[in-house]
C-alpha cells in the first residue's frame, strides 16, 4: 500500500490532521454538548474537530491520487532538534533552582552542539558575553524577577 | 477635516513626548538590530522583545512594539540587499533586484531608496489610517455577534487564500489553530477544556508560546540542519547611501504605485506586508518602462516592493485598531500585547482611549522618519552584524526567546510548552504546512466561539441569521467568492506562478 503513496508530505500531513481531530473529539466527549441555542463547552470544538478530520481525510486520500511523484518528505535531522530543544528544557528546569547565570551558561553551551562545528574558545567567550549582557539587561536593567545564583538553604 | 487635524495633533503631542520618542527610538533600533539577522522574522522579533515592554505604560509599550515591527521590516530589507537572504518573507522580492544592485556596486543607493520609499509610503499610509479608521470604527460599533463571526470567517479565508502552497492544508492548519485556541477554561461554563488536569493549561496556551515555538524555535532548527550557509557579503563598506536625483526621478512612479497598492492590500484581512511586496513587484515588472532590467538590478524593483511592504505593514493596523481583529500574525501579536496591557482591542479603543489610538498612529510616522535618519549613519554597524557567523548568533537568539517566554508568567513550564510547539512547527515545515494560518486561527478561536454562541443565542438557534443579516451575508459571500476564485483552475495557475518567485 505504501508504494501507492505519491505524495508523502500529504500522506503524513493528512494523518496528522486526522489524529489531532480525533483526539479533540475524544476529549470533548467529557464535556457537555449543549444545544445550538445554548452551546456547551463541547459544541464548537466538536464541530471544528469534525471539520479537521474531514479535511485530513481529503488530504490523506489525495496523497494516493497525486500526479506529482516528488512529494517525498525532506530528511529529518533529529540531532539539532533534540539538542536545541534539550538545551531549552534544561534552561527551563535550571532557572529557578540554579539561577540565571548557570541556566544561561547551560543553554548556550549545550545548544552550541546543535551546529556542525564546535569551537571551545569561541563558545566560552560568547557564553561569558551573553551571561554578563543578559544579567545587565534583564536583571539590573529591566528588573525581571530572576535569581542570579542558586538559592541556598531550601 | 478639522477633526482630523485635532486628532492628529493630539496624537503628535503623545508621540512626541520625550519618553515616547525614546521608546519609539529603542523599538526601531532593536527591531532593526534583530531584523537584520537572517532567518528571524518580525513575528519572532516582536515575540522575543515583548517582555521588554511589560513594565511600560500601554501607550509607550504599543509605540515601542510598532517601532520594533517597522525596524524588523527594514532590517530584513538590508539583509536582502546585502547578502541575498531575506531577513523575513516580505523582503524576499527585494533580493531579486537589490542584490543585483549590490553586485554592481550600488548597494548604497539600493539601501537608500528602500529607506526613502518606505518613508514616503509610511507617510501616506499613516494618513490613510487617520482618515479611514474613524468611519470604519463607527461601522464596527454596529456589528453584532453574527457580523463579527462572518468577518472572522472572511479574515481566515482570506489568510488561507494568500498562504503559499496547498489550500487544503492551509485550511486544515487554520482549523487546528482554532482548536488549539480553545484549550483552557471555557468562559461560559467554567469547564477547563483539553487541559488534562494541568493547571497551567487551564488558563489556555499563551499566544507567545505558540508563535515563538512555531516561528522562533522551528526556524532555528531548520536553519541549523541546512548547515552554515554561505553568506556572500558583497561590500564591507557601503558608500553613497543617497540615491542620485536621477534615481529618485526613475523611482517616483514605482514608489507611488507601490504605496497605493500596499496601502490597499494591507487593509485586507490576511494581507499585510508580504502580499503587498509580492504584488507590487509583479505590477511594477509589468508597467515599468524599465521592466527589461528587472531581476538585473533595476532600482524600481527595490523601490516598489519596499514602499508597498511598508505601506501594507502600516495599514494592516486598521483592522486591528477598528475591529479588534488581527489580519496577520504580527497583528495577532499586537493584540496579545494589548491584552497583556489590559486593553480590549476593538472599535471602542478609539473613543475610550483617544490618546493611545492617535498617539500610536502619530508614532508610526515618527518611527518611519527615525528609520530613515537612523539607517543612514548606522548602516556600518548593521553590516558588521551581518558578518557574525550563525553558530554564534543562534544561541543568543535562543536565549532571548527563552527569557521572553519565561518572563511572561515567570514559568519554566511555558518554556517547555514552547518546545512542544517547536516540534510541531518543525514537522509542519517538513510537511509543507504553513504555520501562519495556524497562528491566526489560534488567536481567533476563542473570539469566534464567543460570537458564534451569542449569535446563535440571539437567533434562538437558527443558523440562517448569518445570511439574513445583510452585512454578515455580504461578508460570507465575499469569503465564498474568494474560495471559488482560488479553486478555479485558471487562477490557481496564476497563484502558483506568483509564489514561485519566492
Amino acid at each position: 500500500m505504501m508504494s501507492k503513496v505519491k505524495n508523502a508530505k500529504d500522506f503524513w500531513a493528512g494523518l496528522m490532521f486526522i489524529v489531532f481531530g480525533t483526539a479533540f473529539i475524544v476529549v470533548s466527549q467529557n464535556y457537555a454538548m449543549g444545544s445550538a441555542v445554548r452551546m456547551g463547552p463541547a459544541y464548537f470544538p466538536t464541530l471544528l474537530a469534525g471539520m479537521q478530520i474531514a479535511l485530513g481525510v481529503v488530504v490523506f486520500v489525495r496523497s494516493f491520487l497525486s500526479k506529482v511523484e516528488n512529494g517525498t518528505v525532506a530528511k529529518l535531522h533529529l540531532k539539532p532538534l533534540m539538542i536545541i530543544l534539550g538545551s531549552v528544557v534544561l534552561f527551563a528546569v535550571l532557572l529557578k533552582p540554579a539561577g540565571l547565570v548557570i541556566a544561561i551558561s547551560a543553554l548556550i553551551i549545550v545548544s552550541t552542539f546543535g551546529g556542525d562545528d564546535f569551537r571551545l574558545k569561541e563558545v566560552l567567550i560568547s557564553t561569558a558575553i551573553l551571561v554578563i549582557g543578559s544579567v545587565a539587561v534583564f536583571y539590573y536593567g529591566l528588573g525581571l524577577p530572576f535569581n542570579l545564583w542558586p538559592e541556598l538553604g531550601n | 477635516m478639522t477633526e482630523l487635524i485635532a486628532n492628529l495633533s493630539l496624537g503628535f503631542v503623545v508621540a512626541l513626548s520625550a519618553t515616547n520618542l525614546m521608546y519609539c527610538f529603542f523599538g526601531v533600533v532593536l527591531g532593526t538590530l534583530i531584523g537584520v539577522l537572517p532567518g528571524i522574522g518580525p513575528v519572532a522579533t516582536i515575540a522575543m522583545l515583548l517582555p521588554v515592554t511589560f513594565n511600560l505604560p500601554p501607550v509607550s509599550a504599543l509605540i515601542m512594539l510598532a517601532g520594533i515591527y517597522y525596524g524588523a521590516q527594514y532590517g530584513g530589507s538590508t539583509t536582502a540587499i546585502l547578502v541575498n537572504l531575506p531577513g523575513e518573507s516580505s523582503s524576499a522580492v527585494t533580493t531579486l533586484d537589490g542584490y543585483q544592485m549590490a553586485k554592481q556596486g550600488r548597494a548604497g543607493p539600493a539601501l537608500g531608496i528602500a529607506a526613502i520609499g518606505s518613508f514616503i509610503a509610511g507617510t501616506v499610509s499613516t494618513m490613510v489610517i487617520a482618515v479611514a479608521a474613524p468611519p470604519l470604527a463607527e461601522v464596527a460599533l454596529k456589528f453584532g455577534p453574527a457580523e463579527y463571526f462572518s468577518l472572522m470567517v472572511l479574515g481566515l479565508v482570506a489568510a488561507v487564500v494568500l498562504a503559499h502552497g496547498s489550500l487544503l492544508k492551509a485550511i486544515s492548519m487554520v482549523v487546528l489553530g482554532l482548536l488549539l485556541g480553545l484549550v483552557g477554561t471555557d468562559v461560559n461554563s467554567g469547564v477547563a477544556r483539553f487541559s488534562f488536569g494541568v493547571p497551567e493549561l487551564s488558563d489556555g496556551i499563551g499566544f507567545v508560546i505558540v508563535a515563538m515555538g512555531m516561528f522562533g524555535f522551528a526556524e532555528i532548527i531548520t536553519n541549523l540542519e541546512q548547515g552554515e550557509e554561505t553568506r556572500e557579503l558583497l561590500t564591507q563598506k557601503v558608500t553613497n547611501l543617497l540615491p542620485t536625483w536621477q534615481d529618485m526621478k526613475d523611482c517616483s512612479g514605482a514608489i507611488t504605485r507601490g504605496t497605493i497598492l500596499g496601502s490597499a492590500l494591507g487593509i485586507l484581512p490576511g494581507g499585510g506586508a508580504l502580499l503587498a511586496s509580492f504584488s507590487a513587484y509583479a505590477l511594477e515588472k509589468k508597467v515599468s518602462w524599465n521592466s527589461a532590467n528587472f531581476g538585473k538590478g533595476a532600482i524600481q524593483g527595490v523601490a516598489a516592493p519596499e514602499a508597498a511592504n511598508n505601506a501594507g505593514a502600516q495599514t494592516s493596523f486598521i483592522p486591528l485598531l477598528t475591529l479588534g481583529i488581527p489580519s496577520n500574525p504580527v497583528m495577532a501579536l499586537m493584540i496579545g500585547a494589548m491584552m497583556i496591557q489590559g486593553i480590549a482591542p476593538g472599535p471602542q479603543v478609539m473613543t475610550e482611549r483617544p490618546q493611545l489610538f492617535w498617539g500610536m498612529i502619530a508614532s508610526m510616522w515618527v518611527g518611519n522618519l527615525m528609520l530613515v535618519v537612523l539607517n543612514l549613519p548606522m548602516i556600518g554597524l548593521w553590516i558588521k552584524l551581518l558578518t557574525v557567523p550563525y553558530r554564534l548568533l543562534y544561541p543568543a537568539i535562543l536565549l532571548f526567546c527563552c527569557i521572553g517566554v519565561y518572563s511572561i508568567n515567570n514559568s519554566g513550564y511555558d518554556v517547555i510548552l514552547t518546545c512542544v510547539f517547536g516540534v510541531l512547527g518543525y514537522f509542519c515545515t517538513k510537511l509543507e504546512c504553513e504555520p501562519a494560518p495556524l497562528i491566526l486561527g489560534f488567536i481567533l478561536g476563542p473570539m469566534m466561539e464567543e460570537n458564534l454562541r451569542r449569535a446563535m443565542l440571539l437567533s434562538r438557534g437558527d443558523p440562517s441569521t448569518f445570511v439574513t443579516k445583510p452585512i454578515s451575508a455580504v461578508l460570507l459571500a465575499v469569503a465564498v467568492l474568494l474560495l471559488i476564485v482560488v479553486v478555479s483552475p485558471a487562477l490557481r495557475k496564476k497563484r502558483e506562478e506568483a509564489f514561485v518567485e519566492d
